[in-house]
């Protein structure tokens, strides 16, 4: 290797070393949060999803709650009529979920955002903390919103518990959000929005159809009966106090677990999986 | 100063990067060549920790770049234009990259600034042209005011008037003390713009050496003369104990006179001339000739020319490449 000869446009000598005048302190997960919070409110298909989960949610709640008489809410939560739009509603947060991650997977903007914050690991917590915070409590206003106008609407039909306020306001929020999680978490190792969205589909609707059809067979009895009870949509039926099938009684907190833990073992596979691969 | 180590890439069977060890000095252009599929992203991802080295080693001022705390504040890089999020403004895209970084947001506007996008801060990056996206990943690389900076194949997609402004912007930051990495596959470019120079081919390390160096080894220097009484002058040139080759179109070219020489030569016996030129080979023939042997994709024309048997054939198009794919 020989020196290099010095060109004409440069007027300053050489090896003077350039520091950035910008001072150089150590940055934290609070910083990763203030980046994902820009992401997260700065692209549209976050007002969009959110928009419509609240669309659903709240109007198609009102419109039940208009509907059915007093007699219905003598025995059951005023929370109910917002469980019909969150059946739908999930499927809002569960893309936005997906989104959040392999969107930038999708236009490239994961290398900057991993060129700016080599840890990694930070990165994705960050996602999923932000996601979190943003989807349970846009669905606890939601939620809430419906249990109030019903609350409001049919003031004679006796009173709905605390506990059931929480489990419909809270639980059914937490169900939601944690859904939206493991998409987060599925679109981290899946990287791909289409794949990720049909994967999360599959989690969502599958065991609410193939359980009842495994029902046939007498030997599969008991998956059958498995997937019945804590399938999603008779899992947030559960937490609203009336679940369609199976587990009479319950008050899905037994589902409420079981998906926080499959969330958990999901997202230890995605930052298990991120350091892993390139990008 | 960024320092390589034993540098290796492989997908599958397929090595993209052998055995990679170079220097990267601060207060100059370095330019880094190689044709297409030489291993130049490959290289360049690794230096920035985006992709695992399948063995080697990359460090930036002595450190990993996964231990470096605020990574922007040392290193930029415009490796894809187009990394970004098309649906967030200019301004937001850099936004949250600053706020990751710690630097302040005013950054923001005046690396906009900079880069000319200023007006277009607002406005999505969907929109934005190949050179404007450009300017962006730019404006991305300058956000933390870094000592290094990065650029793969930056005046790719650029107008002329944009190709003439990120020169000497790569100048004026190399002027003031920083390290420049510039990736090219063309050494035109690089003869304007870099003060070293390192090539690769098919991964490996082909030179690494000043660009004035480069020119004075690579570049060939002769006289063409051409003469109605070409056989003559021929005889008299070699006579005179230099070295004559008649080429094809009825010229002769001198390899070890200057024109001078060969002017007083052909006056001294009166022959009549009807060129005598001093001739430069291109450094892009120079670099064609380095690299010929590991180009990775060859145009097949039924010209002869194009296979030369004194090189080890390259592998044909696809051949290679799809273990690749399957990897990456």
């Amino acid at each position: 290797m020989t020196a290099p000869t010095p060109t004409p446009y440069q007027q300053q000598p050489m090896g003077g070393g350039y520091t950035s005048p910008i001072p150089v302190r150590s940055t934290h997960l609070g910083h990763a949060l203030a980046s994902e919070w820009t992401k997260i409110r700065t692209v549209r298909s976050t007002i969009w999803t959110i928009g419509v989960m609240f669309v659903l949610v709240v109007g198609i709640g009102l419109l039940v709650a208009v509907q059915v008489d007093d007699r219905e809410f003598v025995d059951a939560p005023f929370t109910i009529p917002a469980l019909f739009g969150l059946l739908l509603g999930q499927i809002c947060i569960i893309t936005l979920g997906v989104l959040v991650v392999s969107s930038e997977y999708g236009t490239g903007m994961i290398r900057t955002t991993f060129t700016a914050s080599p840890q990694r690991w930070r990165v994705l917590a960050a996602k999923m903390i932000v996601f979190f915070a943003v989807s349970f409590s846009a669905l606890v206003v939601a939620i809430g919103l419906v249990g109030a106008a019903t609350a409001g609407i049919h003031s004679d039909a006796g009173s709905t518990s605390g506990g059931d306020w929480a489990r419909g306001v809270l639980g059914g929020a937490l169900y939601v959000s944690l859904l939206g999680l493991l998409a987060v978490a599925v679109g981290s190792m899946l990287r791909h929005s289409a794949g990720a969205i049909t994967a999360m589909l599959g989690v969502v609707l599958l065991p609410s159809i193939i359980g009842p059809i495994m029902g046939i067979s007498q030997s599969l009895q008991a998956i059958s009966d498995k997937l019945i009870e804590y399938n999603a949509p008779n899992s947030l039926s559960a937490l609203f106090s009336i679940p369609m099938s199976g587990d009479e009684g319950g008050n899905g907190m037994k589902q409420l677990a079981l998906l926080a833990v499959v969330t958990a073992a999901a997202m230890a596979g995605s930052f298990a999986l991120l350091n892993k691969r390139d990008v | 100063m960024i320092e390589l180590e034993g540098l290796t890439k492989r997908y599958g069977d397929k090595t993209a990067v052998d055995q990679l060890s170079f220097q990267v000095r601060p207060g100059m252009v370095t330019g880094f060549l190689g044709p297409n599929g030489a291993g130049k992203s490959t290289t360049m991802r690794m230096m920035i920790g985006l992709d695992n080295p399948t063995g080697g080693s990359v460090r930036i001022d002595g450190k990993h770049y996964r231990d470096l705390a605020e990574p922007l504040k040392y290193i930029g890089a415009l490796l894809d234009a187009k990394a970004m999020h098309g649906g967030r403004s200019a301004y937001n895209n850099l936004l949250c990259l600053a706020q990751s970084n710690r630097i302040p947001t005013s950054r923001v506007s005046e690396v906009l600034d900079t880069v000319g996008l200023a007006p277009v801060a607002k406005k999505k990056s969907k929109g934005f042209s190949l050179g404007m996206g450009q300017r962006l990943g730019i404006a991305s690389a300058l956000l933390g005011n870094p000592e290094i900076l990065m650029f793969d194949e930056p005046v790719n997609g650029l107008d002329p008037e944009g190709i003439h402004w990120i020169r000497n912007l790569m100048k004026r930051l190399a002027s003031e003390g920083r390290t420049i990495f510039v990736s090219s596959h063309l050494m035109s470019e690089m003869a304007l713009t870099a003060d070293h120079l390192i090539v690769i081919g098919q991964g490996k390390l082909l030179a690494d050496t000043s660009m004035a160096d480069f020119i004075q080894q690579n570049s060939r220097s002769y006289v063409r003369l051409r003469s109605p009484q070409q056989e003559r002058l021929r005889d008299i040139i070699t006579e005179a104990g230099i070295t004559a080759v008649s080429v094809g179109d009825g010229s002769i070219e001198v390899d070890s006179a200057t024109s001078e020489q060969l002017g007083e030569l052909a006056a001294g016996h009166q022959i009549v001339l009807h060129e005598l030129s001093p001739q430069r080979a291109s450094l892009e023939e120079a670099f064609m000739q380095m690299t010929a042997g590991s180009v990775e994709y060859h145009a097949h024309s039924d010209d002869s020319e194009a296979a030369d048997p004194g090189l080890p054939p390259a592998p044909r198009w696809g051949q290679g490449s799809t273990k690749k794919n399957k990897g990456a």
